[in-house]
């Protein structure tokens, strides 16, 4: 199915996800899920070179930081004496993403073999998958594989003679964005309010109940097979230095053809839109492309071209985040964009952090003004120094991710911002 | 009325349940589920007979469903309604199908019908954006490129639904 040439690889975690009944086992098995976990256990293959391999694979984590997953795991202290715990992050809840519900309800079975794998190399017994409580299908259908699983013998206790225990649980979060960040995660399914953690310490030392904890997003846990199957070697070739592999870009808003599209990092955004996602509805370019999801901060025609990789997308200012493409072509209406986003943000601080709580209320109510044609002069000064002072004082990312649209809209266009507010005195 | 309790075959699941988590608290979420699952909603006794289960304070347990915007402590009507209305929705007339749906129903967004029939709630992205704009009915399976006719389609089949089960 996946080329063994490298160069020719242009799928990963989708590779499988057209063939029908992929979700059930004995299909799956046909197409070669489980084999390389089979394999591991057979051989009896050593954790460190597990680690090792995703080191060179140079694989970096796909939920939206990019920290390198291998050097994540290496975290993990070996002599807790505490168990280790594995989160599997399935909240998908940033605006824009849609990327990790495709691998769940097509191909549940390579993200259950890549939580296998990883659970084998960091010494897990217990895994979650916690997966945002609106995915009540993707759930069911997760539940479905993971039981076909255990009943085939790929999960519970000493598997296929190995020794080794695993149990696979779906947790279901219940409507709250925050909770798609590691440490508000953690609090949920320890079933508490999701507010993040101070850190350090990180999770990988202190996390679930105090115990080391790994926490990965799907897409990332569900490249470990290939990994694993081909080597780190072959992953690092795909895609450009430091920004290995092929990464999902969920492409949305107003092109032709949204939807997911897996290539290689490094692709150009014009490609990406214009080759894959069937261009914008109206006039030849967007207007403005959010990149990595809505928090990311906004790039305009000037940046067309850019290579999405993770190092491309900080040099411009912006970041690949979790790989959602939001185009908004010349018929959007920016200031409302911005206003609608602030609202969510607004609408998902977990309060605990002042800037945060009042900062995100603030935007939200003063683009509402300008949007209904009542902002004032003093209202925009509020809202570019509330933007600029919310960032990087507070516990999570969440304040940044608010902060950026605002911050995007005044710097990149002013004018339709004073037009609102002038449009009302004239 | 009597206090709310579980069936005997969900306390066995809850208690299966309960050997895969370090503690008894990380039940609460996939309790407060099936609870709501179970009662329709989760008012104060149905989070009493929780606490009782899960083991924990009500405060804890209130604090969770406050937190948490998919558990309700009302009942809301016979449809739930949730229109996503982030940015690719948005963009996509995601309002204009909501202002329909609303004007129709004679609602603003967040209330339910006089008739108990409907409730149609503003809702953040649900992940889904390829498909805008969507929708979620009872916390069910997504529509996707939801359009008038199918909010009609639905509207109609709900009233004809509770018709019958009043006919009964
Ligand atoms: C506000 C906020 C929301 C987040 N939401 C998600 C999410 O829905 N899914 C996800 O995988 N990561 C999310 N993250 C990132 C996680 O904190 C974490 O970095 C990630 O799950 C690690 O996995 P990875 O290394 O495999 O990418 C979020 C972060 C923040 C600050
Ligand atoms: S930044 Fe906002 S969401 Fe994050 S911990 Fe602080 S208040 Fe909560
Ligand atoms: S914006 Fe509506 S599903 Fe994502």
């Amino acid at each position: 199915m996946i080329p063994k040439d490298p160069t020719q690889v242009r799928q990963i975690t989708l590779a499988r996800a057209r063939i029908p009944n992929m979700r059930r086992l004995d299909v799956a098995r046909e197409h070669g899920a489980w084999r390389v976990f089979e394999r591991v256990l057979a051989d009896h293959v050593p954790p460190e070179t597990i680690v090792d391999e995703v080191k060179a694979s140079g694989l970096r984590g796909r939920g939206g930081a990019g920290f390198p997953t291998g050097l994540k795991w290496s975290f993990v202290p070996k002599d807790s004496g505490k168990p280790t715990y594995l989160m599997c992050n399935a909240d998908e809840g940033e605006p824009g993403t849609f990327k990790d519900r495709d691998i769940m309800r097509f191909d549940p079975h390579l993200l259950l073999e890549g939580i296998a794998i990883a659970s084998w190399a960091l010494g897990v017994h217990d895994a979650y998958i916690y997966i945002r409580g609106e995915f009540v299908d993707e759930a069911r259908v997760l539940q479905q594989a993971i039981d076909e699983a255990y009943q085939a013998g790929w999960l519970g206790e000493n598997i296929r003679g190995s020794g080794f225990d695993l149990h696979i649980t779906v947790h279901r979060g219940a409507g709250a964005y925050i909770c798609g960040e590691e440490t508000a995660l953690i609090e949920s399914v320890e079933g508490k309010p999701g507010r993040p953690r101070f850190k350090p310490p990180f999770p990988a030392v202190e996390g679930f109940y105090r115990c080391p904890t790994v926490v990965n997003n799907v897409e990332t846990l569900a490249t470990i097979p290939v990994i694993i199957e081909r080597g780190g070697a072959w992953h690092a070739e795909i895609g450009r230095p430091n920004n290995t592999g092929c990464k999902i870009f969920s492409v949305s808003g107003c092109v032709k053809r949204p939807g997911n599209y897996e290539l290689p990092l490094g692709v150009s955004l014009r490609e990406l839109i214009e080759e894959h996602a069937g261009g914008v509805r109206v006039g030849t370019k967007p207007k403005v492309v959010i990149p990595g999801g809505s928090s990311a901060p906004w790039l305009t025609e000037e940046h067309y071209e850019i290579p999405l990789t993770f190092d491309d997308l900080a040099k411009a200012g912006s970041m690949l985040g979790s790989g959602a493409v939001i185009v908004l072509d010349e018929s959007v209406d920016l200031v409302r964009v911005a206003w609608r986003l602030a609202k969510f943000y607004a609408h998902e601080s977990c309060g605990q952090c002042t800037p945060c709580r009042e900062g995100t209320g603030w935007l939200a109510r003063i683009l509402g003004r300008i949007v209904e044609g009542r902002g004032t002069r003093e209202d925009l000064k509020v809202l570019e120094d509330a933007a600029a002072h919310m960032a990087g004082r507070t516990i999570c990312a969440l304040a940044d991710g608010a902060a950026a649209p605002v911050l995007s809209l005044v710097r990149l266009f002013p004018e339709l911002v004073h037009q609102r507010i002038v449009g009302k005195a004239a | 009325m009597s206090a709310p309790r579980f069936s005997e075959a969900r306390l066995q699941e809850i208690e299966r349940l309960a050997r895969r988590y370090p503690g008894r608290r990380s039940l609460l979420l996939p309790v407060l589920h099936m609870a709501q699952e179970d009662f329709g909603h989760v008012g104060e006794d149905v989070q009493r007979m929780v606490a009782e289960v899960v083991g924990v304070p009500l405060m804890w347990v209130k604090e969770v469903v406050t937190f948490y915007t998919m558990f309700r402590e009302r009942p809301c009507g016979k449809r739930l309604i949730e229109f996503c209305t982030n940015a690719s929705c948005m963009v996509n007339g995601a309002y204009e199908l909501l202002d329909y749906t609303c004007k129709k129903l004679g609602i603003r967004p967040g209330e339910t019908t006089e008739d108990g029939l409907f409730t149609v709630k503003e809702v953040e992205c649900l992940g889904a954006c390829a498909g805008a704009p969507v929708v979620q009915v009872d916390h069910g399976s997504y529509k996707e490129h939801a359009d008038r006719a199918w909010v009609d389609q639905l509207i109609e089949e709900t009233r004809r639904e509770a018709e019958e089960e009043q006919g009964r």
